[in-house]
């Protein structure tokens, strides 16, 4: 399991864009002969409504040329051979992305994703298969081979579809489908001379931006259906600084769930700065010294710690397989009082919210441990069966192609009773972290690690050196015990986390105020 | 086999690109099936089946450069999609280096059979699938008490590829695999190590489940009582399975875009020693039935057999089209095929009595590495050992260094290269490496 920041590169196959004409505009006219709107030939086919963030329920079920009454015949079938509950996941996905690279915007590429997948579940087992052609035919027939996960013959009752409303977390002025390449163009082109102002050590710029909407239409066994529409924003830049024979890199991004009103001049200006802050720091740095000491971490970023650290191994189906260190640990206190984390989806904009699940349930506010004690595992519909308990919203998938999994969404601690000063000034001899490109963990082990790319040494409760590029390891449950102070400076990371678990990636998030665990092993030189 | 409606499904794009504003096309229609399924406790935990289809395709416009990629095959749909594609990517600013590559150096259309499709694929039987992922966890029942659980599983993978470059360049390829892997998790007191094991065939009836979930338990229970050691400079063996992840880092700044973009600590090293005499690397497209052998990369180019790394000399990048032009250099290709690494004398036994003391890699966690100084650091897992003798399993340690340096450490490598993968990397030993421990 691990968390990675994308870096946008240009080999990248699936990268995507928008053109000058805006989708509204469009739709306004509703003129199939108008030229260059966005791209959108999966809309154009079905020659009626468009969909768009306002789109109803049944502007979705149109849109996928779908109604009701075949909803209920591939349930029928999904379920025919002993299932105990179907869902039905419809997505169109439009992504864009335009890149900088030697000073030019001279990149950019689109990708359209289409299908619908269906899963069977019986008790702990599931079956799933998808379809990129959505026609009676082909759903009724994935839906016979996700049927085959049981094996009797029995006739389900049928199903009484009608609709959930859901809330909205992600409120935005501008659907970035609205927005053609020509209006991005210029944010990254400025980007990019914003970065070669600020130092003139700056030899190589790169800037992607990415943006992405999509349409899920959702219905279950349960009689449940529901519509949501997705929209992300990811910005990246990254920089390489010479100095005489020297050469350092860094990077910083922004993502989520936004429209374009979130792209600022002064986005641009702290992004600039925290590309260019960052490089210039890496020529000063070099390694600490090798072995276990007090590890500080910064506000914000630092809740990689908690994403690898706990969270993946409070994933519910490591839990109910007992394949995970936190297996026997529920109700048990695990750290200190002031230690409180939750895993959250309702956070307004943030990459790793969700309106609803991919399993038809509320997102929410879950608290993992209250107060030092592990009060939930992170659930999907089968776990949450498996315990008895309500399911926590956490079933989700990286697209159709996949069934859900129990997935973080933003991930992060509570503010505690400390304040950054302190922290810092109480540790004799350690490392201060603030910058990270990535973490694993090892579920039954529960050794988890995450990699530094900057930081500074604490000598005497003092910031000094700049340290870069070393990877830090702990055990789970044995770091959880070892926070021994939490500041009240909570920061949530809004960086291009995305997280992976069996093959599938998703949107996550994370955060936390400034903390203190009391040893780590760190990466770093022997005398 | 060609599906010839496909073919000229990606002939059409790029007539039609061309006649849409384009002035070259690279297209590729793929389609591919899949079908997967996991056991536990002799059930069926998930099975699921999945059958794909898209194209993909590169305009060059007017100087002007975009990629894109769509599900959604029909053509009125296409037609509308490669209209506004070519469209928008007029808005983007000239780049002289974007043009297809020479046609000398593409593919010809020779055919030859790399052995990498079963023809039998489709054939067989979904029953059959489902007890081989059966067999796999069956053969660990009883082994041990402390087994927790072990997962089986089982995977195919069929897809064929179709490519056609407006300046007549055609290509298809097809291969299908197989695979079977087993999870164990074990119940080791305090911790619950897992361990996993896989193998993997181009062939139905080459593959075989025998004892490939029992090694799995076998290595979780080797974990058993692992712990943390003193930091310090050793010995590391890395056992030949996990080589892959350390040597990607050596890799990475051999490719065209970290060289041109200056993120590379191997810029103007060709002819120079950049590892000790021990390492010696072929890059090798046409080996049967291999994991990554191919007639032809991405970018259309010729696929030809090539020495990387010669005793410690570089000889090579990995140099595609348009990095190639950028950087006026020759384009050799982008990415690797299969990597063939000249053999040592001993097995990774006969390398770990050659310690004196040290740690047995056989697992990594986390880390990463910084193709443009060179500096790493990786979280790992293995055994420590002295004079020759495993004495204990070790976890959460770190190994932090520079990849300018630790080549120069490699003192041996192994006789034992993984035949079934495409770095057919064996086990390496390495002198004087930064553990950092307690």
């Amino acid at each position: 399991m691990s968390a990675r920041k994308i870096k946008e590169n240009p080999n990248l196959k699936h990268i995507c864009m928008n053109n000058e004409v805006s989708r509204r505009e469009f739709i306004r006219t509703g003129s199939v002969s108008l030229a260059g709107m966005a791209i959108l030939p999966s809309f154009l086919s079905f020659g009626c409504n468009r969909l768009t963030e306002q789109s109803g329920l049944n502007e979705y079920l149109e849109h996928f040329g779908v109604s009701k009454e075949m909803l209920q015949k591939v349930m029928a079938e999904a379920l025919s051979r002993g299932g105990d509950y179907c869902d039905l996941y419809f997505e169109h996905t439009l992504s864009n992305n335009v890149g900088l690279m030697d000073n030019e915007v001279n990149r950019a590429g689109s990708n359209i994703a289409y299908g619908v997948g269906v899963r069977v579940l019986k008790g702990d087992q599931t079956g799933y298969a998808f379809s990129e052609e959505v026609s009676l035919e082909a759903m009724l027939k994935v839906a016979k081979t996700a049927a085959s996960i049981a094996n009797e013959s029995k006739d389900f009752p049928s199903i009484n579809l009608s609709e959930k409303v859901n809330p909205d977390y992600y409120k935005f002025k501008t659907a970035w489908e609205d927005v053609s390449i020509k209006q991005k163009i210029p944010y990254l082109q400025k980007l990019n001379d914003k970065i070669f102002a600020l130092d003139e050590k700056v030899d190589k710029v790169q800037v992607y931006l990415n943006d992405e909407s999509s349409y899920v239409l959702f219905a279950n066994s349960e009689g449940i259906m529901s519509c949501d529409y997705r929209p992300m924003f990811s910005l990246y830049a990254s920089v390489v600084m010479i100095d005489g024979d020297k050469k350092e890199d860094f990077g910083s991004s922004r993502s989520m769930r936004v429209g374009f009103e979130y792209l600022t001049e002064d986005l641009l200006d702290e992004v600039a700065k925290e590309a260019v802050d960052g490089a210039k720091r890496q020529f000063l740095a070099g390694k600490p010294k090798a072995g276990e000491m007090p590890v500080v971490l910064a506000a914000g970023s630092s809740g990689i710690l908690l994403h690898e650290a706990i969270g993946h191994a409070f994933e519910a189906d490591f839990n109910r397989k007992e394949t995970s260190i936190f297996s026997d640990k529920m109700g048990k206190k695990i750290g200190k009082d002031f230690v409180t984390i939750v895993d959250d989806g309702t956070n307004p904009n943030i990459r790793g919210s969700v309106n609803i699940d991919d399993e038809g349930i509320d997102t929410q506010k879950t608290k993992l441990v209250t107060d030092g004690v592990l009060t939930s595992y992170i659930h999907d519909r089968i776990s949450a069966k498996h315990y008895g308990v309500d399911p926590t919203g956490n079933g989700r998938r990286e697209s159709f192609r996949y069934a859900p999994l129990p997935r973080m969404r933003n991930t992060y601690m509570e503010n505690g009773p400390h304040t950054q000063e302190e922290i810092i000034a109480s540790v004799k001899e350690g490392v201060f972290v603030d910058s990270f490109t990535n973490g694993e963990v090892k579920i039954g082990a529960g050794d988890f690690t995450f990699y530094v790319k900057s930081g500074y040494l604490i000598e005497n409760g003092k910031l000094t050196q700049p340290i870069k590029d070393i990877n830090l390891i702990g055990n789970g449950p044995e770091s959880l015990a070892e926070i021994e102070m939490v500041a009240n400076d909570f920061k949530m990371d809004c960086s291009t986390w995305t997280c992976g678990k069996s093959g599938q990636g998703v949107p996550v998030s994370l955060g936390l105020p400034t903390i203190k665990v009391s040893k780590l092993t760190v990466g770093g030189v022997n005398a | 086999m060609k599906d010839n409606k496909k073919m000229e499904l990606a002939h059409w794009a790029s007539k039609y690109a061309k006649e849409n504003g384009a002035n070259e096309v690279s297209v590729s229609v793929y389609d591919s099936k899949q079908s997967d399924v996991e056991i536990r406790e002799q059930k069926i935990d998930k099975i699921q089946e999945s059958i794909e289809s898209g194209l993909s395709i590169k305009l060059y416009v007017n100087g002007r450069y975009s990629t894109h990629s769509t599900n959604r095959l029909n053509k009125p749909e296409l037609e509308r999609f490669i209209k506004e594609a070519i469209l928008a990517t007029n808005y983007l600013a000239e780049d002289k280096y974007r043009s297809l590559p020479d046609r000398e150096l593409c593919y010809n259309g020779e055919e030859r059979d790399l052995k990498l499709s079963d023809s039998t694929y489709d054939a067989v039987d979904p029953r059959d699938k489902i007890d081989v992922a059966m067999k796999v966890e069956a053969e660990t029942m009883g082994m041990d008490d402390r087994i927790i659980t072990v997962s089986g599983s089982y995977g195919d993978g069929s897809s064929r590829g179709y490519m056609v470059m407006s300046n007549g360049v055609e290509g298809f390829n097809e291969s299908t695999s197989f695979y079977v892997s087993a999870s164990a998790s074990i119940n080791g007191g305090d911790s619950r190590p897992s361990a996993g094991h896989y193998m993997a065939t181009r062939f139905w009836d080459k593959l075989n489940p025998e004892g490939v979930g029992k090694y799995a338990v076998e290595r979780a229970l080797q974990k058993i009582g692992a712990k943390k050691i003193k930091s310090g400079k050793m010995d590391m063996l890395i056992e030949n399975r996990s080589v892959g992840r350390v040597f990607s880092s050596l890799l990475q700044p051999l490719y065209g875009y970290n060289l041109q973009q200056k993120r590379s600590f191997m810029e103007g090293k060709i002819g120079q020693k950049v590892a000790s005499d021990a390492l010696t690397i072929i890059d090798n497209p046409f080996i049967e039935s291999g994991r990554n052998s191919r007639l032809f990369d991405r970018d259309g180019l010729a696929a030809k057999e090539m020495t990387v790394i010669e005793k410690g000399i570089l000889k090579t990048y990995y140099i595609g089209n348009y990095y190639g032009k950028k950087l006026d250099m020759q384009p050799t290709t982008g990415s690797p095929s299969n990597l063939i690494f000249e053999k040592g004398s001993k097995d990774l036994n006969g390398l770990t009595r050659e310690m004196k003391e040290g740690i047995l890699v056989t697992g990594f966690n986390g880390g990463n590495s910084n193709p443009a100084t060179g500096d790493f650091s990786v979280g790992v897992e293995g055994f420590y050992v002295k004079n020759g003798e495993v004495i204990h399993p070790i976890a959460g340690m770190n190994i932090t260094g520079n990849h300018k340096e630790i080549w120069n450490q490699l003192a041996a490598v192994g006789n034992d290269p993984l035949t079934d993968r495409s770095w057919q990397t064996p086990s390496m030993l390495f002198e004087g490496i930064d553990f950092s421990g307690l």
